[in-house]
C-alpha cells in the first residue's frame, strides 16, 4: 500500500486559539482510517483542512505525492459526507446526486448510469425522483453518500455521518459503510466520537485529544496496548491503576508481582496498569490471586463495578464526640447532646475541613425522637494516615469475594479501587498493560 | 384551542367592518349607476363599458403595468446584488447595513419623494425617468430585505457541499444560492408590484400633471369629479388583474418547486 495522504506538522490557530498542535499523520490508500476523539479535539477541523475548507496555519498536506495545501476545494479529488448531509433540498434525490457530475459536464447517459449505480450501491432503488426532504435520516445518510461516491473520488471524508441517526440504524450503517468501503475500494477517513463505531468499522484508528494525537493504531492495538491512561479510559472500559515496574514483564501492585506484556521501563518506575473488565474474574473465596471485601455493587449492563477492598482496615467507622447546638429541637441549647457515632471515609479527613465535617456530621445527626437536628462544632479524635490513602468506602456490607490473588495486608500502602469485571465469565486471563504514568 | 379560537372574534369582526365592508362597497359602487340612494339602487355595466370603450383609460392601465414591471425588474436586478453583499457581511457590519436600508423607512414616503422632487427638479430627463427613480428608490427595500432574509436563512453547509463536489463560486452561484433564494425573490416582486401598480403620489410628485397613471386616474375620479362609480369600477378592474397577475408568480413559484416533488 502507497501513502495517499500526508498530514506534515499541522497547526490551526483560530482567533490565538491553537486547535491543532502540529499534526503528522500519513493515510495509506484503501484504508478506513478513524479519527476519534471527544468534541474540540481538533478532528473535525483535521477533516475541513484536508477537504480545503480550512487553510492550516503551518504545515502542508501531501496528497498523491503533491502539496495540495493551496488547491481550493473544488479542484481536490476528495469528497465529503457532511454532519448533516447537507442535501440540496431543491433537488430531487436523483439531481442530488448527479450534482457533481453535471458540474464536471458529463454526458447525459453516462450521468444517469452512474446515478443508477449509486442508488443500487446504497440501496436506494425507486427513489430517483423522491424529494430528499422528505427522507428519513438514514435514507438521507445514503443520499449524501451516494452523491459524495459518484464523483469517485480518491478519499471519502465522513464527518460525524451517524449522529443524527438512532441506535439501531446507526449499526446498520456502520456495516453498509464498511461494505461500501470494501466496494468501492477507496480511503474513508471517518471523524467520530464515538469508540464503539470507530472500533467497529476501522482499519486504522487515530485518538486525538486537545489538537494532539495521542495514538495511531489498529482497534487491536488502541484497545489492547493504550499509549498512555487517557486513551485507556476514552477507549472501552478500563481500570487504572498505580503500580511500579519490577522488571521487564513484571508489575507490581498491592504488593503482589504480575505478569505483564510490556518492557523497557526503568526498574522501580511508577506506572499506571490498566485492565479491563473482561480480564479480571472473581472466583470463590481462597482461589483468587487478591482478596478483598466488596463493598458495592453497580451492574452496568455489559460489566458490574465492584468496590473491592483489597487491603483490610483502611476503611473503618470512627466514633466521634459531637458538641452540639440543639437548636431546632431542643430549647435548652447548651445541653451537650450525644449525637450517633457516624462514619466517615477515612481518606476524606485529610482533605476534609471543619465545616465539612460538621456539615458531614449534620448530615447524619438526629435525635432520640428521630428528629435531624443541626451542629455547630464537632469534635473528633481521628487523624488523616500519614501515608496516601486512597478511596475506602463507608458502610461495609458482609458480601465477601476475591480476586485471584492471595493478598498480603500488612501496609497500608494500597487499598481499593474500582474494579469494573465480568464476573465468572473467563478463567484466568493475566492481560495486565502498563505504561508510564502519565504524572 | 377552542378557547383560543374565541379570541379571534373580535378580530374577524375589525376585518369585516375595516376591510370587507369597503370593498363589498366598492363592488357595489362599481355596479352601479350615479347618484343611486340605497333605497333606488339601479346595476349597470356602463361603468366597464365606459373604461374600455374609451382607449385612454386601458392605455393608462397599460401604462402603469409597464412602470410597475421595469420598476420590479429594476428592482431584483439592483437588489440582489445589494442583499447578496449585505448577506455575506459579517455580524456587526451586516446589521448596520440592515439598519441602514431600513432607515429611510422610518420617514413618512410622502416627505421623500418631496425631497426627490425638489433634488430632480432641475434635471433635464422625462418625467417618465423622474417616476422610476421615486420608485425604484421607495420600494427597493423591501426587494433587499427579501431577498437578505431568505440569503442568510439558507443552509451554509450547502455551499461547501456545492465546492466540495467540484462547484466552483460561479457553479454554486447559479446551481444552489439562485434557486435557493428565489422564494425571496418571488416575495420581493409581490411587494413591489403591487405598491409600484396602484401607486398614485409619486407619478403626482415626480411625473407633474402630464404622467397619469391608473392610480392617478381613480385618485381624480373619486376626488375632483367625485364620480365614485367610474373610480370604483377601475378600482375593481384593477384589483382583477393583480390578483391574476399574483396568481401567476405564485404558480411559477409552485411549479419551481414542485419539479422536484414531482
Amino acid at each position: 500500500m502507497k501513502k495517499l495522504i500526508q498530514f506534515k506538522n499541522i497547526v490551526k490557530e483560530f482567533d490565538g486559539q491553537i486547535v491543532l498542535k502540529g499534526v503528522n499523520l500519513d493515510i495509506y490508500e484503501n484504508e478506513f482510517v478513524t479519527l476519534l476523539g471527544p468534541s474540540g479535539c481538533g478532528k473535525t477541523t483535521l477533516l475541513r483542512i484536508l477537504g480545503g475548507f480550512l487553510e492550516p496555519t503551518e504545515g502542508k498536506i501531501i496528497f498523491d505525492g503533491q502539496d495540495i495545501s493551496q488547491v481550493p476545494p473544488y479542484k481536490r479529488e476528495i469528497n465529503t459526507v457532511f454532519q448533516k448531509y447537507a442535501l440540496f433540498p431543491h433537488m430531487n434525490v436523483y439531481e442530488n446526486i448527479a450534482f457533481g457530475l453535471k458540474i464536471k459536464k458529463q454526458s447525459k447517459d453516462v450521468i444517469e448510469q452512474k446515478v443508477m449505480r449509486m442508488l443500487s450501491l446504497v440501496g436506494l432503488e425507486g427513489f430517483e425522483k423522491r424529494n430528499v426532504t422528505l427522507l428519513s435520516g438514514g435514507q438521507q445518510q445514503r443520499v449524501a453518500i451516494a452523491r459524495a461516491l459518484v464523483n469517485e473520488p480518491e478519499v471519502l471524508l465522513l464527518d460525524e455521518p451517524l449522529g443524527a441517526l438512532d441506535l439501531k440504524l446507526r449499526k446498520e450503517m456502520q456495516h453498509e459503510l464498511k461494505k461500501i468501503q470494501k466496494e468501492v475500494g477507496i480511503t474513508f477517513i471517518f471523524v467520530t466520537h464515538d469508540q464503539e463505531e470507530a472500533l467497529t468499522m476501522s482499519d486504522k484508528i487515530v485518538v486525538m485529544k486537545d489538537g494532539e494525537i495521542q495514538q495511531i493504531g489498529t482497534p487491536e492495538e488502541i484497545y489492547n496496548e493504550p499509549e498512555n491512561e487517557y486513551v485507556a479510559r476514552f477507549i472501552g472500559e478500563s481500570n487504572i491503576i498505580d503500580g511500579v515496574m519490577k522488571e521487564d514483564y513484571r508489575v507490581m501492585f498491592d504488593d503482589k508481582i504480575y505478569d505483564c506484556v510490556d518492557f523497557g521501563f526503568k526498574k522501580n518506575e511508577n506506572v499506571d496498569i490498566v485492565i479491563r473488565p473482561e480480564d479480571i474474574d472473581i472466583v470463590p473465596r481462597g482461589q483468587g490471586i487478591l482478596n478483598g471485601e466488596v463493598k458495592s455493587l453497580l451492574f452496568k449492563g455489559v460489566h458490574y463495578e465492584i468496590m473491592v477492598q483489597t487491603v483490610s482496615g483502611t476503611a473503618k467507622t470512627v466514633k466521634m464526640h459531637v458538641l452540639a447546638n440543639h437548636d431546632k429541637v431542643n430549647p435548652e441549647a447548651n445541653e451537650k447532646i450525644s449525637a450517633n457515632d457516624f462514619t466517615m471515609d477515612l481518606e476524606d479527613v485529610a482533605e476534609m475541613t471543619d465545616a465539612d465535617v460538621i456539615a458531614r456530621a449534620n448530615a447524619q445527626a438526629w435525635d432520640e425522637e428521630d428528629e435531624f437536628i443541626s451542629l455547630s462544632t464537632v469534635e473528633y479524635d481521628i487523624k488523616p494516615s500519614p501515608a496516601p490513602i486512597r478511596r475506602p468506602s463507608a458502610p461495609p456490607k458482609a458480601l465477601r469475594s476475591r480476586l485471584k490473588s492471595a493478598s498480603s495486608s500488612r501496609s497500608m500502602s494500597r487499598t481499593t479501587s474500582i474494579i469494573s469485571a465480568l464476573p465468572l465469565l473467563t478463567s484466568i486471563k493475566h492481560r495486565m498493560k502498563s505504561k508510564r504514568a502519565s504524572r | 384551542m377552542k378557547s383560543f379560537a374565541r379570541m379571534l372574534y373580535p378580530y374577524l369582526v375589525w376585518i369585516a367592518i375595516m376591510i370587507l365592508a369597503p370593498m363589498l362597497l366598492i363592488v357595489l359602487y362599481a355596479f352601479t349607476k350615479q347618484g343611486n340612494s340605497v333605497l333606488t339602487l339601479q346595476f349597470t355595466l356602463d361603468n366597464f363599458a365606459r373604461f374600455f370603450s374609451d382607449s385612454i383609460f386601458p392605455n393608462v392601465l397599460w401604462r402603469s403595468l409597464k412602470i410597475a414591471l421595469i420598476t420590479t425588474v429594476i428592482c431584483v436586478l439592483l437588489g440582489y446584488p445589494a442583499a447578496y453583499f449585505i448577506a455575506k457581511l459579517d455580524g456587526n457590519r451586516k446589521s448596520v447595513m440592515v439598519l441602514l436600508i431600513t432607515l429611510p423607512m422610518w420617514i413618512n414616503m410622502l416627505v421623500r419623494t418631496y425631497a426627490w422632487r425638489g433634488i430632480l427638479l432641475n434635471f433635464p430627463v422625462s418625467s417618465e425617468f423622474k417616476v422610476f427613480v421615486g420608485m425604484v428608490y421607495n420600494f427597493i427595500p423591501f426587494m433587499i430585505l427579501q431577498i437578505y432574509t431568505s440569503l442568510t436563512k439558507m443552509d451554509q453547509s450547502l455551499l461547501t457541499a456545492a465546492e466540495d463536489l467540484g462547484a466552483n463560486k460561479v457553479q454554486t452561484f447559479l446551481r444552489v444560492t439562485l434557486p435557493l433564494s428565489m422564494p425571496g425573490v418571488i416575495s420581493g416582486i409581490t411587494l413591489v408590484f403591487l405598491p409600484a401598480v396602484s401607486s398614485f403620489f409619486i407619478p403626482k410628485l415626480l411625473g407633474g400633471g402630464d404622467y397619469v397613471l391608473v392610480g392617478n386616474l381613480i385618485e381624480n375620479y373619486f376626488i375632483s369629479t367625485g364620480d365614485w362609480n367610474f373610480g370604483s369600477a377601475i378600482s375593481l378592474i384593477m384589483a382583477v388583474i393583480i390578483m391574476i397577475s399574483m396568481f401567476i408568480t405564485k404558480k411559477v413559484d409552485y411549479e419551481n418547486k414542485g419539479e422536484t416533488r414531482a
